[in-house]
């Protein structure tokens, strides 16, 4: 059942020890600190975090959308090729390969345009597709997600679609340029949970049709799991682990995963308490440096997490950012039966 | 139920006397909203008995907001009755005595943490506001309460001190829920207060609202679209849809085995581990009326 | 809001600083600012005292003489010294704009409110009426109300008042609005605070900072107004000092080659207009900052 360990080669995206450091008021802060992984292509890769932990910044950085000033440390590698250095026309291929969906689908589409106008855009301008055979293709990839009278939608405006609708829409423009790799930081987020389910369905669907690479950024860990191979968990600006989904919520390596899984309340049964994590998440710049950033929080941490930054710990197809990873080895899983009773 | 007589008062609890036993907290029947020929609400009814939990469960344009806002005062009613406490509330209050009565059967804490805070007071400030509304107390003793208050909601004293802007989302949670409980009120509408908050910080909160649940016998409202929380937290739940109760008994029934066919696509859209995601055909998604 | 977004907010909350970090805080454009406005604030106090000599006192001999003999900037047309004129000038020149922008903001902010609070036809209403006083030019009042009135200060000052208020009005409306509508405001009203209350604690000081800046743009409208006014014979009459009135008497100089009594009235005006606005809008920068 274990997902193998992407080969060495033949990447299509490559993570190596990212950094980046923003200045806030004066100061010099890291919000991501020393990132690493990789994605062959047509890979679905979760990566899961909660506030601070760096997950919408890692696709920022990949996109190459930081802000000005931004101070990045190591590389990222598409197809081999540097993305940081791009510019002109290699940027622009880059920016056709690569796509990007965000949360409020509403923020980010102009609302004084039409929905043809928007969809069309990236063909007409950069592809030099003529206007009709870019409606088409846009039409035809509406039908993809779902949306069947599309030569009506080209002409509607943002605001008479609805947040799915619209989140469909975004999706349908991302696949236009044909991209090889979709970033998706919380498409779902904002939507209703059924909504949610049939956006779900329609990225599973499409990313198998179009052999796409996905990265999916989600506070949700069972939500990452339903589409991804494996997930990437991010804390403080780190991956404290990756590890295949299947395997992620019941047999997880770093006690930061079991703890957010732990966290969850369950559907299925009422806990008479849940296991909540002491504190709050930390950002990469309130993360101590010199020590494990979850340990002030961990119910497993000991003196020898509080001494060093703890090494990545590779073991059982995964990885884990966690001095005690071997000796946790299979105890960090979240119990079958919670204690207390249904109400 | 709440002591209610002997030993000191629990801070929070409401007043002794005022919780009568078998009588509901809450009592909605016929309840409708239109907005011009948009029906919000149409014909919503239920109970909450005293220190019950029930969950109005239900997703976008489902009236679930409207509700909260009808019961507590921020919307009126175009029909039906609302009773808090024995007192009839569908009418606006006639005067601000009425209205502070009102404010200390129901209370709300509201979904955003971000602004439903006055960003220019502390906690402390913001409760003792609200215990000079109700109260006529001297400052010492507003200062021992506020102090109960914020030790209740498991806010330090920094913290307690604190603007908004320093406080992180689950800690300005924590503030509002404090002012919420400083009118003592007998029923607690939750309007997703728990959505927008990290997963670790929605845990340790609905750890803190039960526990609050248990020591003051207040009675919760809680509007959610997560059916996980509102198992963790409710024992009756009613199911929205489109302005209409679909499904209502124990929360538990309802979602280990739902009878309406919304409440099971609901609870079939609910990622859990070994959950995959299936496509409805549009077909069947555009006879139901479905624009999403 | 994210934590993405958040990046850019301070850490720590400062309470309660004081009057001079508020002021250091504002940069050096901000600080030559106030140390402009106090100037002329003190001149306008103080002037009468201060000019080295009498203001009013005409000797034809004397005109247009340039600086010299203690004579800083010279003599005007009517052979008075020009340094002890705008000393004395600053009294009248700065009341008038500041009478302007304290019944126009009072009155503007008085109705803002009430339109945003009430909403509705209450709203429309204040709404209307505004709309109407929009379409007078405030010059064309002035006239009218010297017509009326007589020429001098006060009547000009009512009728800027009003042709101003409208302004201040709609600024503010979209403000005070968007501060009712969030649910900090809702959670007091369902506390059962009072309306003016809630108004007077709470929309208003958060609004603060924007009246600030409406009415730090107004006093330079309003002095520049007023300047024209008198200017024009309307507003301040002759003898008085008054720095629009010596920019319109010492006119004919400029082509003769005596243009420093008339130069130098103009530039009190623009040196404390421009003082006025930078000082404004730094005070607004950093009331925004702290909110978030």
């Amino acid at each position: 059942m274990t997902v193998p360990e992407p080969a060495p080669g033949g990447m299509l995206l490559e993570v190596e020890g990212l950094t980046v450091r923003l200045t806030v008021e004066g100061a010099r802060r890291p919000v991501l600190r020393d990132v690493s992984f990789a994605m062959r292509p047509g890979e679905a890769l979760g990566l899961v975090g909660e506030s601070g932990s760096g997950k919408s910044m890692t696709a920022r950085a990949i996109d190459r959308l930081l802000p000005r000033g931004a101070e990045v440390d190591g590389q990222i590698l598409f197809d081999g090729r540097p993305v940081g250095g791009m510019s002109g026309n290699p940027l622009r291929r880059y920016r056709s390969e690569v796509a990007m969906i965000f949360q409020d689908p509403r923020a980010h589409i102009n609302p004084v345009r039409r929905i043809g106008d928007f969809m069309t855009e990236a063909l007409r301008t950069t592809g030099g597709v003529p206007v009709r055979e870019a409606s088409r293709r846009a039409v035809d990839m509406l039908g993809q997600v779902g949306i069947e009278d599309g030569e009506r939608r080209l002409h509607q405006y943002p605001h008479e679609l609805s947040g799915g609708l619209l989140q469909r829409v975004m999706i349908a423009t991302a696949l236009l340029t044909k991209p090889r790799l979709l970033l998706a930081d919380e498409p779902t987020t904002a939507l209703d949970v059924t909504t949610q389910a049939e956006v779900m369905a329609i990225l599973d669907e499409l990313r198998r049709e179009f052999g796409l690479a996905m990265l999916f950024i989600t506070h949700d860990l069972e939500l990452a799991a339903a589409i991804c191979d494996r997930t990437a968990v991010m804390y403080a600006g780190q991956i404290v682990e990756i590890r295949s989904s299947a395997l992620l919520h019941d047999d997880p390596l770093h006690p930061y995963t079991a703890a957010l899984a732990a966290a969850r309340p369950d559907i299925t049964q009422t806990a008479h308490r849940l296991h909540a994590i002491p504190g709050r998440p930390l950002s990469a710049f309130e993360a101590p440096a010199d020590e494990c950033a979850f340990a002030a929080r961990c119910d497993w941490a000991q003196d020898a997490c509080r001494a060093a930054a703890p090494p990545v710990a590779e073991l059982d197809g995964g990885l884990s950012r966690c001095v005690r990873a071997y000796s946790l080895r299979g105890q960090l899983a979240v119990e079958p039966a919670r204690e207390g009773t249904d109400a | 139920m709440p002591e209610t007589s002997g030993g000191p008062p629990v801070p929070g609890a409401p007043a002794p006397g005022v919780s009568m036993p078998g009588v509901p907290v809450l009592e909605v029947a016929g309840l409708r909203k239109e907005f011009g020929p948009l029906v919000a609400v149409d014909d919503v009814s239920f109970t909450v008995p005293a220190a019950g939990s029930l969950a109005i469960v239900g997703e976008s344009g489902s009236g679930k907001t409207t509700i909260a806002k009808m019961i507590v005062g921020l919307e009126r009613p175009t029909q039906g009755t609302i009773a808090a406490c024995g007192h009839d509330r569908s009418r606006p209050a006639r005067s601000s005595r009425d209205r502070r009565r009102r404010g200390r059967e129901v209370q709300i804490v509201f979904q955003d943490p971000y602004t439903s805070l006055d960003p220019r007071q502390t906690a402390e400030q913001t409760i003792d506001e609200v215990l000079r509304l109700h109260h006529g107390w001297a400052a010492a003793r507003r200062r021992e309460r506020t102090a109960e208050l914020t030790d209740l909601v498991g806010l330090d004293d920094r913290q307690s001190r604190a603007l908004p802007r320093a406080l992180s989302g689950g800690q300005r949670q924590r503030v509002a829920i404090a002012r919420a409980l400083a009118a003592e009120p007998q029923v607690l509408i939750l309007d997703e207060s728990v959505a927008a908050l990290d997963v670790s910080i929605q845990a340790q909160v609905l750890n803190l609202l039960a526990d609050i649940r248990a020591q003051t016998g207040v009675s919760y409202v809680l509007i959610s679209h997560d059916l996980a929380v509102v198992r963790q937290l409710t024992d009756q739940a009613i199911v929205l849809y489109r302005g209409q109760v679909v499904e209502h008994g124990p929360t538990a029934r309802i979602l280990d085995d739902p009878q309406d066919s919304y409440t099971r696509r609901l609870r079939a859209s609910v990622p859990r581990p070994g959950w995959k995601p299936v496509r409805r055909l549009l077909a069947a998604a555009t006879e139901n009326g479905e624009t999403a | 809001m994210t934590a993405t977004g958040r990046l850019m907010a301070p850490v720590t909350a400062r309470r309660g600083r004081s009057i001079g970090s508020v002021l250091r805080a504002t940069g050096p454009a901000g600080m030559i600012s106030v140390a402009v406005i106090v100037a002329a604030t003190l001149a306008a106090i103080f002037g009468p005292l201060l000019a080295p000599f009498p203001p009013n006192l005409p000797n034809l001999s004397l005109a247009w003489v340039g600086p010299g003999g203690g004579h800083l900037l010279g003599f005007d047309y009517q052979g008075r010294d020009v340094f002890s004129r705008l000393l004395v000038g600053a009294r009248s020149s700065m009341l008038g704009p500041l009478a302007v922008v304290a019944i126009s903001v009072t009155a503007g902010s008085v109705l803002a409110i009430i339109a945003a609070w009430r909403r509705g036809p209450a709203d429309a209403a204040i709404g209307a009426g505004l709309d109407i006083l929009f379409a007078f030019p405030g010059i064309l009042l002035a006239v009218l109300a010297a017509a009326v009135f007589g020429a001098g200060l006060t009547a000009a000052a009512l009728a800027l008042s009003i042709a101003y208020m409208p302004y201040v009005a709609r600024v503010l409306r979209g403000a005070a609005l968007k501060e009712r509508s969030q649910p900090y405001v809702a959670a007091l009203e369902v506390q059962g605070a009072k309306a003016t209350v809630i108004c007077l604690r709470h929309l208003i000081p958060n609004i603060a900072p924007l009246i600030v800046a409406q009415a730090t743009i107004l006093f330079g409208y309003a002095m520049v107004d007023l300047a024209a006014i008198s200017f024009l014979g309307l507003g301040v009459q002759p003898p008085t000092a008054n720095w629009g009135v010596m920019i319109s008497e010492n006119q004919t100089g400029i082509p003769q080659g005596y243009p420093l009594p008339a130069l130098s009235a103009g530039l009190c005006i623009v040196a404390v207009v421009i003082a006025v606005n930078v000082l404004g809008e730094r005070l607004f920068d950093q009331a925004q900052a702290v909110r978030r």
